[in-house]
């Protein structure tokens, strides 16, 4: 089951990377405390992950509408994460990180808008989100855990949701090839996500490309399926890991041809990401 | 028709009208309205064939670009060529260790590495594609940057901002003249990794601030990136491209 691992490898990765304070230490501790209460209860977690099943969101279907419904899903979900962000007091204020997270917050909910006007009664409705992922993160500081390492997961699933949000519009591309505008409008959204993600990325002390699967420090290992393809090195047949410029210029490392194309996301694998954050 | 010198004096109107919305909408709107008369003038069946009625190849004693999936994919080729180009002169300098520090040049190679990826991909994918590729391949343009001024950081992180900002334009705008759904997935693989190179080019410029997608090209009332026609991207990427060739059959 997808979100039992996700608690239990975050919860992993989280102790695995922990280097902060003795406040912090605490803060891991109850958290992995809760996580094993959770796991201990096998009917309370059965009935809690029944529950999540019930309200996951199906495949969109491959027309135009449904490209645009799986997006509207993914931006609600962005736009209400950085909302919650902003107010809850986790952004260190005044410098980069606020500007940098205002301007994305910014973004989405003009996504939001966009796609609510442009699908019209198509239009799906917001679901309802847990970014706890039943208790596993806490990236508002809502059990207190402290803003410091409240912030750090905060952008742990920035991350996870911007890298998501390029490879899914990929993913939707050849769904709306039919329709020029639309696919016009996914376009200018999709580099958006990219700049987004690039930024974020950079926030965390990672290059703003993803490298062959890796998700990156500090990332848990249930973000997996964010990365998982993003290795591939085999663009219309042509490798791109072996490119070499010759005499012209430096040597070019093999993990650069995997970095310099992103891939797409299928609906399904989409939806499973977005899942994990639908209650 | 509109050929190449044309299109820089159109492009250079627009860039002056800046934020004028209004008025950017306006020429973009008879740039189309041209594009469409010359389309009825010459060929009443455009976009039926993947490799368009107008392959690449020497028209009129200089190269043009075509028209359909292959023109397409010439025309990113070119820019693919023009960004590998000005990278390749910035990491070969002798004064790149003194001019940045490590995580920048780290980037600016990183960012070598990709486009001359892209470009090699382009020019393999493009000989495999045309029928005729010893006439129809895009040959190796030449270039002239001399209007960077390659020992100022400043200078070279400028440029590097607007081809690709000027890329990521050009690949939105771009995907909505491809008919193949493979060719239009490959483009969608390059554009996210242009746009996420011209927001750390940005972040580099201007760190303090949300200049990685700024409100020059992010839309701030809708969100939204640029998307550009080749007519109006073929003038800026020109400005630094001395082979003379022609977009005629692009919109």
């Amino acid at each position: 089951m997808n979100l039992l691992k996700f608690i239990e490898s975050f919860t992993d990765d989280h102790l695995m990377n922990s280097k902060g304070s003795r406040r912090d230490s605490f803060g891991q501790f109850g958290q992995l405390g809760k996580n094993l209460a959770l796991a201990s209860i096998p009917l309370g977690l059965a009935a809690f992950t029944n529950k999540a099943f019930a309200s996951d969101i199906g495949p969109t279907p491959s027309t135009p509408i449904g490209a645009l419904q799986l997006a509207l899903t993914l931006e609600y979900l962005e736009d209400e994460f950085y909302r919650l962000g902003l107010e809850s007091g986790v952004i260190p204020t005044g410098g980069r990180d606020e500007k940098v997270f205002m301007q994305i917050a910014k973004h989405e909910a003009s996504h939001v808008e966009f796609l609510i006007a442009g699908l019209g009664a198509s239009a799906v409705a917001k679901p309802t989100f847990d970014f706890t992922v039943g208790g596993a993160f806490d990236p508002f500081n809502t059990t207190g855990i402290g803003a410091t390492a409240a912030y750090q997961q905060f952008l742990v699933l920035a991350q996870a949701f911007e890298d998501t949000g390029v490879r899914a519009y990929k993913g939707q591309a050849g769904n709306l090839i039919s329709t020029p505008d639309l696919l016009t409008a996914a376009l200018q959204i999709h580099s958006v996500e990219a700049r987004h993600a690039s930024e974020v990325r950079r926030l965390r002390g990672l290059k703003g490309w993803i490298t062959g699967n890796q998700r990156g420090a500090g990332m848990p290992s249930a973000t997996q399926a964010v990365y998982d393809g993003e290795e591939n090195v085999t663009q219309a047949g042509f490798n791109t890991s072996t490119v070499n410029n010759g005499s012209l210029g430096p040597a070019i490392p093999g993990l650069a041809g995997s970095e310099s194309y992103d891939e797409p996301l299928t609906t399904q694998q989409s939806v499973n990401i977005a899942n994990l954050f639908i209650v | 028709m509109s050929n190449f010198m044309k299109n820089v004096v159109t492009v250079k109107e627009q860039l002056t009208s800046g934020t004028n919305r209004r008025s950017f909408l306006k020429i973009s709107g008879l740039t189309m309205a041209a594009t469409g008369l010359l389309l009825t003038g010459c060929n009443n069946d455009d976009d039926s064939m993947n490799n368009g009625p107008y392959a690449p190849g020497v028209r009129n004693g200089k190269f043009d670009l075509g028209s359909g999936d292959l023109g397409v994919l010439t025309y990113a080729y070119a820019l693919e060529q023009l960004e590998a180009d000005f990278y390749t002169r910035v990491v070969n300098l002798n004064n790149f260790g003194a001019l940045f520090n490590s995580e920048e040049q780290q980037i600016l190679s990183d960012l070598y590495a990709h486009e001359v990826i892209h470009r090699e991909f382009f020019k393999v994918a493009l000989t495999g594609a045309l029928p005729n590729p010893s006439t129809q391949l895009l040959p190796a343009l030449q270039f002239d940057f001399s209007t960077v001024n390659f020992s100022s950081r400043s200078s070279i992180l400028g440029t590097a901002k607007a081809l690709e900002d000027t890329g990521v334009a050009a690949y939105n705008g771009a995907g909505k003249l491809i008919t193949s759904t493979d060719y239009l997935l490959l483009a969608g693989k390059i554009v996210s990794v242009e746009a996420r190179h011209a927001s750390a080019i940005r972040s580099l410029i201007n760190p303090n601030s949300n200049d990685f997608a700024g409100d020059d090209v992010v839309n701030a009332s809708n969100g939204l990136d640029a998307a550009k026609n080749p007519s109006q991207i073929l003038p800026i990427a020109g400005s630094f491209i001395t082979t003379e060739f022609t977009a005629t059959y692009l919109p």
